[in-house]
């Protein structure tokens, strides 16, 4: 079944633009709950009709910087600025934000419609107003035929798209959604997050997600912010994020990958290629070929994601460098993929992802088998925090 | 099937033991013969006399807008304080105070009393309708609390967040989602007030004047002089309307669990 797309999205970074004002800006936002704080001296920038997202494990504030936004919390220090204004102080039912809370949190003793209707009512808006107003939205999210349904007599998909028509309903400058699709299955949830980006796009809004699930972040976002502990690890592209990781943790946190830690030997400059990096990892040779700033007996960790790693039974032509030998130790079919667990004689574990692109008939590389994993110096990234 | 047979037995017993003195009661509310002890044949007479006789009829007004009243302003201020300790959970004294709600649970009905009746008097209010009403509402408003706070405790705050987020302000937002929602809770504190209102004698006796005699207590005065059938026609008749009571918030209860079955129901099928 042919399914609409939508219009075609077009290149957007005001992120890269030095003169572009923030939409939102998070000034050293600080945020304590008595001694343990939520959001450490915090700094972030989102722009106007971005999809944004706050990624990180669970209590690492994502929720509490959001909450704030809202205005259900008040930064102990720090300022919460939009559209250069100072928010702070400005009650939730003041602020030009929605939320679309994570339980949905539907009011109960109201039909679909009335649901919808309750922001619009607030403000006071001609009846009529309303009305169109709600079968916009009730058509936006394809649930014309619910309107007069409670809360209580819809699936799980359905009580989804009210909260969703509900929190757009005002036309927020801002809409935050806390772990908006956590509830769904995760074929609906699929669905789901592509909806959410056409609608962000029709509807031109700045949309601001909280979620714990690196997937979803990566699929729906222009831009990732990776949290931990109250603090931004990295902020950018979904892209940059998976490709270069600014530390441990974010590779570690988004996506398999394998992280050797080494040393650096020595940098090759002007004789050998520019920038390339050797690193000496418990006998094993690295080259590679990087911006690192990182200098001779650095403790650095090398990391290399699986499906940049080749694996093979024949023996490469160079062995010296960027290759390792080893025993298939398991194999974990995903379908699409093979992951191959390496266990090298020193007993580290390397996985290495391989595209099943012919069906599979017999497989080649099976358990047990010695296989030589290779990659380009181009492939992995070193990472000194 | 032996111990099913003791089972039976020790059931019939005990019912038997609960309802055989409200039984007889309500029988010998027929009773033609002016003994209470002695079946006289079946007779409605004692309803009419009971109608006439002024001051049975007074006390059972008394009561009632005792009750109404008592249990409308415990409602009121229940709710308000199981507002307060399930909302403010880090205020100075909190623990104590949600200690001191169940106080009164637990307090003699003497002590009450007796409390409630040396503050009048040392504030020197004359004791009446008033005194009774507020002694009334002082004991209930602790029974509404409590139901209230249990209600609260499961309650969603996310929900009043939303309507916050949608440009709610505080006020409104409990009239049009919080209160919505505790109602039945509510509900049930006031049925569970006015109930202990209406059945009270100790407290009442304490704080009562002249011209404020509710019905508990008449009929304990009157028992002291000899139980006239009048008596239990009238106990028949609150039988009568506790029962109504039960039976209906009974049914109200079951109907609410139906409709919630039949939308899970819908739910279901609704799925896609």
């Amino acid at each position: 079944m042919a399914k609409s797309l939508g219009p075609v999205k077009r290149k957007f970074s005001p992120w890269t633009d030095p003169t572009a004002e923030p939409f939102i800006r998070f000034e050293n936002v600080t945020k304590r709950f008595g001694d343990f704080t939520a959001v450490n001296n915090l700094t972030l920038d989102i722009y106007e009709r971005e999809f944004f997202s706050l990624l990180g494990p669970s209590g690492c504030g994502k929720t509490t910087l959001m909450r704030m936004l809202a205005g259900f919390e008040e930064p102990t220090e720090g300022r919460i600025l939009l559209q250069g204004k100072d928010i702070s102080g400005v009650p939730p039912y003041r602020r030009p934000t929605n939320m679309m809370f994570q339980s949905y949190a539907l009011f109960p003793h109201m039909t679909v419609e009335k649901n919808i209707a309750f922001g619009l009512q607030q403000d006071n808006l001609p009846k009529a107003d309303i009305a169109k107003r709600v079968q916009e939205m009730l058509k936006l999210v394809k649930l014309e035929q619910f309107a007069k349904r409670k809360p209580a007599q819809l699936s799980g998909g359905q009580r989804q798209r009210v909260a969703l028509a509900r929190s757009l309903a005002k036309r927020p400058k801002v809409l935050l959604l806390d772990e908006p699709l956590g509830a769904l299955d995760k074929k609906l949830r699929e669905e789901t997050q592509f909806e959410l980006m056409d609608i962000q796009h029709t509807l031109g809004l700045t949309f601001l997600i909280v979620t714990h699930d690196q997937e979803e972040a990566m699929t729906v976002s222009d831009r990732i912010a990776v949290m931990d502990k109250g603090e931004i690890m990295q902020v950018a592209t979904p892209a940059e994020i998976y490709e270069a990781p600014n530390s441990r943790y974010v590779a570690d946190f988004i996506g398999d990958i394998n992280i050797l830690e080494g040393t650096v030997r020595h940098r090759e400059d002007a004789a050998g290629l520019p920038g390339v990096l050797r690193i000496d990892s418990d006998g094993l040779q690295v080259a590679v070929d990087t911006g690192s700033q990182a200098v001779a007996d650095d403790k650095v960790a090398f990391a290399i994601r699986p499906e940049k790693v080749r694996i093979s039974l024949d023996k490469p032509a160079e062995t010296a460098v960027n290759a390792l030998y080893g025993e298939v130790w398991d194999i974990g079919y995903l379908g699409d993929f093979s992951v191959f667990l390496v266990r090298m004689e020193d007993g580290r574990i390397v996985r290495a992802a391989q595209a099943n692109v012919s069906r599979l008939v017999d497989r080649p590389i099976t358990f047990g088998d010695m296989v030589w994993l290779t990659w380009s110096r181009d492939a992995g990234i070193v990472l000194t925090r | 099937m032996k111990s099913s047979r003791f089972d039976a037995t020790v059931l019939t017993l005990g019912f038997a033991f609960l309802y055989i003195p409200i039984v007889i009661l309500v029988i010998y509310s027929f009773n033609a013969s002016k003994l209470v002890t002695v079946w006289g044949g079946f007779s409605l007479n004692w309803y009419r006399t009971m109608w006439s006789n002024q001051g049975l009829m007074d006390a059972a007004w008394v009561t009632l807008r005792v009750g109404v009243l008592s249990a409308t302003i415990g409602t009121v201020l229940g709710t308000l304080a199981a507002l307060s300790l399930t909302r403010y959970q880090r205020f100075y004294g909190r623990t104590l105070f949600s200690g001191m709600i169940y106080a009164p649970l637990v307090m003699p009905e003497v002590i009450t009393g007796l409390s409630m009746l040396l503050l009048f008097v040392a504030l020197n209010v004359d004791r009446g309708f008033w005194t009774v009403t507020i002694a009334h509402t002082t004991f209930t408003m602790c029974y509404v609390a409590i139901v209230v706070q249990s209600r609260l405790m499961t309650f969603d705050r996310s929900l009043e967040e939303a309507a916050l987020d949608l440009g709610c302000p505080p006020v409104k937002t409990f009239f049009k989602i919080t209160l919505p929602l505790i109602f039945p809770a509510v509900l049930a504190g006031w049925m569970l007030a006015f109930t202990l209102s209406l059945d009270d004698l100790v407290i009442a006796s304490f704080n009562t004047g002249p011209g404020a005699t509710t019905l508990p207590i008449k009929i304990y005065s009157q028992v002291r002089l000899g139980v006239t059938p009048e008596i239990n026609a009238i106990c028949t008749i609150l039988i009568g309307l506790v029962t109504i009571g039960v039976i209906l918030a009974s049914l109200t209860t079951k109907r609410t669990e139906m409709r919630r079955i039949r939308d899970e129901h819908d739910a279901a099928r609704a799925e896609p």
